[in-house]
């Protein structure tokens, strides 16, 4: 089944007639029989009113293609997805494929609140957000071939059940399969209603929550078949590297072109607003090309030429700490000033996080070929948001994004990476100037010089104890640059300037403080931060977990009983915490190792981690031995990719937590390939033992939920094991050196 | 200028200078392109292919020094997806986004065939030049220690 996952022919495509019969949108329908696509035209070609969108379609083979509106980078949404549907639909999983729908936001945006119709793969929202249209539309699908089946046998259509992809009637014994339905079936101008209520139970589920039920990825994946972006190949296509500006703002000011084009092979070499690109017959070419060329920067219109990581900082620092500074409130409850000033005692801590680079296995790259006439385009890309490269090309072209066909295709990893286009973006220029088909890959080099980092931060943080030490008032205060600013723009703007990427995890939800204060101060410095796995919570809980640890210790509370104390009121949060506390066994002494917790929500879904380690106080590293993880994200669809996802992020935020910094010299990123920028790799793998807290709450979301209790449930066990609290993300060799010295 | 190669059983000539770097040839010349380019430098593993059995980092080798020499890739790494490891990939289900897979499978395999029931330690060691930036390293363990038992 779906052998051809991941093969050319899964490919994107839009219409303009797509795009004008975009209307409405809300409700779920779908088409029968014949292409897909020219069968939606029709659809999207019916009388104004008809509101249909295009979910499923079924084939006089039985075959159930269902459209996936996101992209696959890892998380199995390719698997996901169509699988919520097939549930409603009742159709043999065996049957079901998938097909990438075009971007459409209007048909296939995301209507989860984060997104409001976007259309993009990002903020683990794919399954929360499409699982109750995808669900809509299978019963509404499978509501017509009762409907056409009861017409056609002229039974009531009460008389008639379906068992996986086959209608019978128990009465006369008659039984045909979707695929004969579909033969004869028509679709009605407008979709059945089916209420809530007549959606499956959980108990009546055959296909969720099935754990022997695997990704449909997966065998491509170990035969060399999977195609990503960067294995496209077009007929007539030339090569292009991009030595790429190290800054936003920076030009090539001097360029060695003449050396360049001694090179064999190597056609043009052309300086642009964004770099220099080196064009050839191969890609050979192009690399010894762009590994010649010797560049000088005018930075003169650049933000970020002054940036310095060290100096930031500090700077920073004294921002935050400016009772002056203009601070944004984000989440408040109660007065958080009144109780810090009337508290008995206060504490204050700081914590701080290095820029970090997202290091996706692929490389950034795209292949674009613009018509002769610059008036329309097709790309080749892995995109998080094909939407959003269709946009960037069409404007690039000053055209319309109806003009643009994007052929998605396979992520070599995104982690947020693939949300920004400026690999599109810079393809589309390169094939707009040759007015040939151009192959864009980036060297590591250049990949880790255009890096979208995440932030670096700063935290300041207060916390009020009456009395009996007990905790009432919390103030959290990071300075930062915002992520929202550049990545969600019209977003940042509606919201005054909150940082929704950027601040998550600053508000406290879940935890019975009666006071609290968090707040944003913003840093205009030119880096061009972005989303990154696990956004804000990767930094905001560490500084948080890891004060709130504090604040036990200090008032001699143990700080799993703190946090069981203070989430009293929300079960589900309290119980990933007793969960992972107890895989733990949290009160089982350990000889030459400390113990830590950490708790995080994240979008609605929670987790808690323990993290058990040791450190070599000769050479300051820390060594994780054993990591145990608790989550419920809600409803579980996959129950063996819920594990693996979590392993994934508790990776992710291990190599974060112990690794990572981007280190910027004057605007500059320093490091240039895997050699000077480490991430995590098999010899420093924990054991990870994940365990996913049952719940029937709506699925809230799966692939980020694991990275942020990892770094404080790090930092807080080497503090219980050196009574030694370590500050500063990542908590490196050196770092922790200092902090034992 | 021609190079004459025997890629994947296949005896085949490419035009391509002497410095070439192999991973190039499999991937834009020969179209195979299963083998991923990570870094450029053999720190990633990404790029792993055999030659004459040897797991090599393809982004590093001249297409010169594999003159007369044997290159099989993941595409032919069995001629049905069948090879031990492969099974053991999918029964572990270990891909993520699967684009450093080609190499982590072909680096196990090489493993394997000098020393088919490795322990945990010499997997980690001869493993632990392949990045998966995913974090499927438990699985990939899993998968290898499932494939040596099964076979």
């Amino acid at each position: 089944m779906m052998e051809d996952i991941g093969m050319g022919v899964l490919e994107t495509k839009i219409s303009r007639r797509g795009f004008m019969a975009g209307v409405g949108g809300l409700t779920f329908a779908f088409t029968l029989g014949g292409g897909l696509l020219g069968r939606a035209s029709e659809v999207f070609a019916a009388p104004e009113g008809a509101k249909l969108n295009t979910w499923v379609t079924i084939g006089a083979d039985d075959t159930v293609t269902v459209m996936v509106p996101v992209a696959e980078m890892g998380q199995g949404v390719l698997t996901a997805l169509p699988l919520i549907l097939a549930e409603e639909l009742d159709a043999d999983w065996s049957k079901v494929k998938m097909e990438y729908a075009p971007p459409i936001p209007k048909l296939y945006g995301n209507r989860h609140p984060l997104f409001n119709g976007a259309m993009l793969t990002a903020a683990s929202v794919s399954v929360p957000g499409y699982y109750m249209p995808l669900r809509m539309a299978g019963a509404q699908a499978r509501r017509v071939l009762l409907d056409n089946v009861a017409r056609q046998w002229g039974v009531p259509v009460g008389e008639l059940a379906t068992e996986p992809s086959v209608v019978v009637h128990a009465k006369s014994g008659r039984r045909i399969s979707y695929g004969e339905v579909a033969k004869f079936a028509t679709v009605p101008a407008v979709p059945p209603k089916i209420a809530d209520a007549e959606l499956k139970k959980p108990s009546q589920f055959r296909l969720i929550g099935r754990a022997d039920i695997k990704r449909v990825d997966v065998p491509s994946k170990v035969n060399g078949t999977a195609k990503y972006g960067i294995d496209a190949q077009v007929p007539g296509m030339v090569y292009a590297a991009v030595f790429e500006s190290p800054m936003d703002g920076a030009k090539p000011d001097k360029v060695n072109v003449p050396d360049v084009m001694k090179i064999k092979g190597v056609t043009r070499v052309i300086p642009l607003p964004f770099g220099v690109a080196v064009f050839g017959d191969t890609v050979e070419a192009t690399r010894a090309g762009r590994n010649a060329l010797q560049v000088t920067w005018d930075t003169s219109g650049a933000t970020a030429a002054g940036f310095d990581s060290e100096k930031a900082v500090a700077e920073y620092a004294r921002h935050g700490r400016d009772p002056n500074a203009k601070a944004m409130e984000w989440f408040r409850k109660g007065d958080a000033p009144k109780a810090l000033a009337g508290a008995a005692r206060v504490m204050e801590a700081e914590y701080s996080s290095e820029h970090c680079y997202h290091a996706q296995m692929e490389p950034m790259n795209c292949i674009a070929k613009v018509a002769p006439d610059g008036q329309s385009a097709e790309v080749w890309t892995g995109t998080q948001s094909n939407f959003l490269a269709a946009l960037v090309a069409s404007n690039v072209l000053k055209t319309t994004p109806d003009k643009i066909r994007v052929h998605q295709h396979l992520l070599g990893g995104g982690y947020g990476r693939r949300i920004a286009p400026d690999a599109v973006a810079q393809a589309v220029v390169l094939s707009n100037i040759t007015k040939l088909p151009v192959k864009l890959m980036l060297t590591r080099e250049d990949d880790l010089a255009a890096a979208r980092p995440r932030p670096m931060t700063y935290h300041i943080l207060k916390a009020g104890l009456d009395g009996n030490g007990k905790l009432v008032g919390w103030h959290h205060r990071m300075v930062a640059e915002n992520v929202d600013a550049l990545a969600a723009p019209p977003r940042f703007k509606a919201t005054g300037g909150k940082d929704i990427i950027g601040w998550r995890g600053l508000e406290q939800p879940f935890y019975g403080v009666p006071n609290m204060l968090a707040e944003g101060v913003r840093e205009i410095r030119g880096m061009r931060v972005h989303p990154w796995r696990g956004i804000g919570s990767g930094y905001t809980k560490f500084a948080a977990e890891s004060f709130l640890d504090e604040i036990a210790y200090a008032s001699g509370v143990d700080p799993l009983i703190l946090r069981l104390e203070l989430t009293r009121d929300h079960p589900r949060a309290q119980a990933v915490i007793k969960a992972a506390a107890e895989m733990a066994q949290w009160n089982l002494p350990r000889s030459g190792r400390g113990l830590g917790i950490a708790f995080s929500d994240y979008h609605d879904s929670f987790s808690a981690g323990v993290a058990e380690v040791s450190v070599d106080r000769k050479t300051g590293k820390i060594k994780v031995h054993n990591y145990w993880v608790a989550v419920d994200p809600g409803l579980v669809i996959q129950p063996e990719n819920v594990h693996a996802q979590t392993e994934s992020a508790v990776v992710y935020g291990l190599s974060a937590a112990l690794l990572e910094e981007l280190t910027i010299k004057n605007g500059a990123v320093q490091a240039r390939n895997f050699n000077d920028y480490p991430v995590l790799r098999m010899a420093d793998l924990p054991e990870i033992h994940t365990r996913i807290v049952a719940s029937d709450a709506a699925p809230t979301g799966m692939g980020e939920l694991g990275v942020p209790a990892v770094a404080p449930a790090i930092g807080n066990a080497v503090f219980q094991l050196t009574g030694k609290r370590l500050r500063s993300l990542p908590m490196s060799p050196e770092r922790v050196k200092q902090a034992l010295a | 200028m021609s190079v004459a190669l025997t890629v994947n059983g296949k005896a085949v000539q490419v035009e391509a200078e002497p410095d070439t770097p192999l991973l190039w040839v499999i991937r834009e010349h020969l179209k195979l392109t299963g083998t991923k380019f990570g870094c450029g430098i053999a720190q990633c593993g990404a790029c792993t292919v055999h030659i004459d059995g040897a797991a090599t980092r393809s982004c590093v080798t001249p297409v010169s020094a594999v003159v007369g020499k044997t290159v099989v890739t993941i595409e032919a790494l069995s001629p049905d997806s069948t090879h031990p490891l492969q099974k053991a990939w999918i029964a572990e289900q270990v891909p993520q986004c699967g684009y450093c897979q080609s190499g982590q499978i072909m680096q196990a395999a090489a493993l394997l065939a000098k020393n088919p029931r490795p322990s945990r330690d010499e997997i980690v060691a001869h493993m632990n030049g392949n990045i998966c930036r995913c974090g499927t390293y438990p699985r990939i363990v899993r998968a290898i220690q499932r494939a040596a038992r099964e076979g």
